[in-house]
């Protein structure tokens, strides 16, 4: 009980700090999930399309999504140096990954009889992706996305051991100083920001099956 | 006039030959029905007609054009094409569906769209109130007659139709097959039908190709089939008519 006292007494205290942690550490993680999901999504169509670099291109965002993110981070100082676009590239790397995957694996598990069903009626190549592929592979890409974004807040605490911003500084600094209320603290509320997100998507998540009557 | 002619178009998938130097012509407004055992090469056949599939070797020409050279997007859009079953997309209504041609043609006026829906679906004997219904909602008759009145939003005069009544029970296959002729009388299209029930293609058809092998066995009225089968496959399959 003490030791829950105390982190709360850290919170009401430290509040101006934990706010703009917090804040840092949306920010950090936002702006690799959009620049993941993008990438991702792009990557996902065109290995959908292109069978042929499906294997290649999967290999290697397994390859990076394998990497310790410690070491990935690591490996990125001598090519750019410490701070916040050295992890927005090394959580980006990450995310990618479980975005492509999914976005893969929803195109191609579009029925092929609607797919050719679609063909036959004229559509053209970006008719059928936009109009039928895309929309029946929503609900799997949207699967990706909550994957990729809980993972990428949790991920994002590592970020400041090589001086980035975010909820880690409060992890790290309680490490550094022997406060295990204040590595709790930022621990938790990290822990907190990934279950809300991810309640929210799931909700967005239901939203769009529903609307694409696909459950 | 002819809308359809195959010349000698042979079709190989690997080793196995689906189509063996085969010939046809289909005239305009004419019913013909394809039938034969699974994997004669009749629904092949059919996916050369719209430029789904490329001849091996031969010829195939619609509307007197050889498709080697024709816009296939376009020719698929003036194409009515059915297929059985799922051939409906799931995510859109049953409005939507049947604008689908329409609205990726460049139409994309809402009210003029709706209304010409729903005038094809009074056309194919159903409600209007199934508009904003999704295909899951529907029975397998009504996804079908559906799926014709997609097929029909084209303006189409060359129909497609893959075995579209298959999977139905007697009676309504029954019916959407009294609905088709009339359909037919009343458009004037020219509509190209595989089946695997003979009575169906008897019915239905002005003429019927019986299919061996991606080979034509026999090409004729059902009148002829019936008291002149070719050879022993087709009397085997009209004894049971």
């Amino acid at each position: 009980m003490d030791f829950l006292h105390e982190v709360i007494q850290l919170y009401i205290e430290r509040k101006d700090w934990f706010l703009e942690l917090t804040g840092a550490h949306i920010t950090l993680s936002l702006t690799a999930v959009l620049l993941a999901g993008v990438l991702g999504l792009l990557l996902g169509i065109w290995i959908a399309e292109c069978p042929k670099v499906s294997g290649p291109v999967l290999t290697v965002a397994n390859i990076c999504y394998t990497i310790p993110s410690i070491s990935l981070l690591g490996m990125l100082i001598p090519l750019l140096g410490i701070g916040n676009p050295t992890a927005v590239v090394a959580l980006t790397l990450y995310g990618i990954m479980p975005m492509v995957r999914n976005t893969y694996a929803g195109i191609t598990g579009v029925s092929s009889d609607i797919v050719s069903a679609a063909e036959a009626m004229g559509s053209t190549r970006l008719q059928i992706m936009l109009k039928i592929k895309l929309p029946l592979a929503m609900g799997v890409i949207i699967a990706g996305v909550r994957n990729m974004v809980v993972m990428t807040i949790s991920v994002a605490a590592i970020a400041s051991f090589i001086g980035a911003g975010g909820l880690g500084v409060a992890i790290y600094r309680g490490i550094t100083i022997y406060d295990t209320a204040m590595t709790f603290s930022g621990s938790l509320l990290i822990a907190l920001l990934a279950i809300l997100c991810d309640g929210l998507l799931g909700l967005v998540e239901k939203k769009i099956k529903k609307g694409m009557h696909l459950i | 006039m002819e809308m359809i002619r195959l010349e000698h178009v042979s079709k190989s998938f690997g080793t196995q030959k689906v189509l063996d130097d085969l010939s046809l012509s289909v005239n305009e407004g004419e019913f013909l029905t394809v039938i034969g055992r699974s994997g004669c090469g009749k629904t092949t056949m059919l996916r050369l007609i719209n430029g789904l599939q490329k001849p091996d070797s031969g010829d195939v020409y619609v509307e007197g054009l050889n498709i080697k050279d024709a816009d296939l997007i376009a020719l698929r859009r003036r194409t009515g094409y059915v297929i059985q079953n799922k051939g409906l997309f799931p995510h859109m209504t049953v409005e939507k569906n049947i604008s689908y041609v329409p609205v990726i043609s460049g139409h994309k006026n809402k009210e003029e769209n709706r209304r010409k829906a729903i005038r094809l679906l009074k056309l194919v004997g159903l409600d209007e109130s199934m508009a904003d219904r999704y295909p899951s909602e529907l029975s397998g008759g009504q996804q079908q007659r559906v799926g014709i009145a997609r097929a029909l939003a084209a303006e189409a005069k060359l129909l497609l139709m893959d075995e579209p009544f298959g999977a139905l029970d007697e009676i309504t296959k029954r019916a959407l097959q009294d609905e088709m002729l009339a359909l037919q009388e009343k458009l004037h299209m020219t509509v190209v039908f595989i089946t695997h029930d003979i009575r169906e293609a008897m019915k239905l058809g002005d003429r019927v190709l019986v299919m061996e092998q991606g080979r034509i066995a026999q090409l004729d009225t059902p009148e002829m089939i019936r008291r002149h089968p070719a050879d022993a496959f087709v009397r085997e399959l009209t004894a049971s008519d």
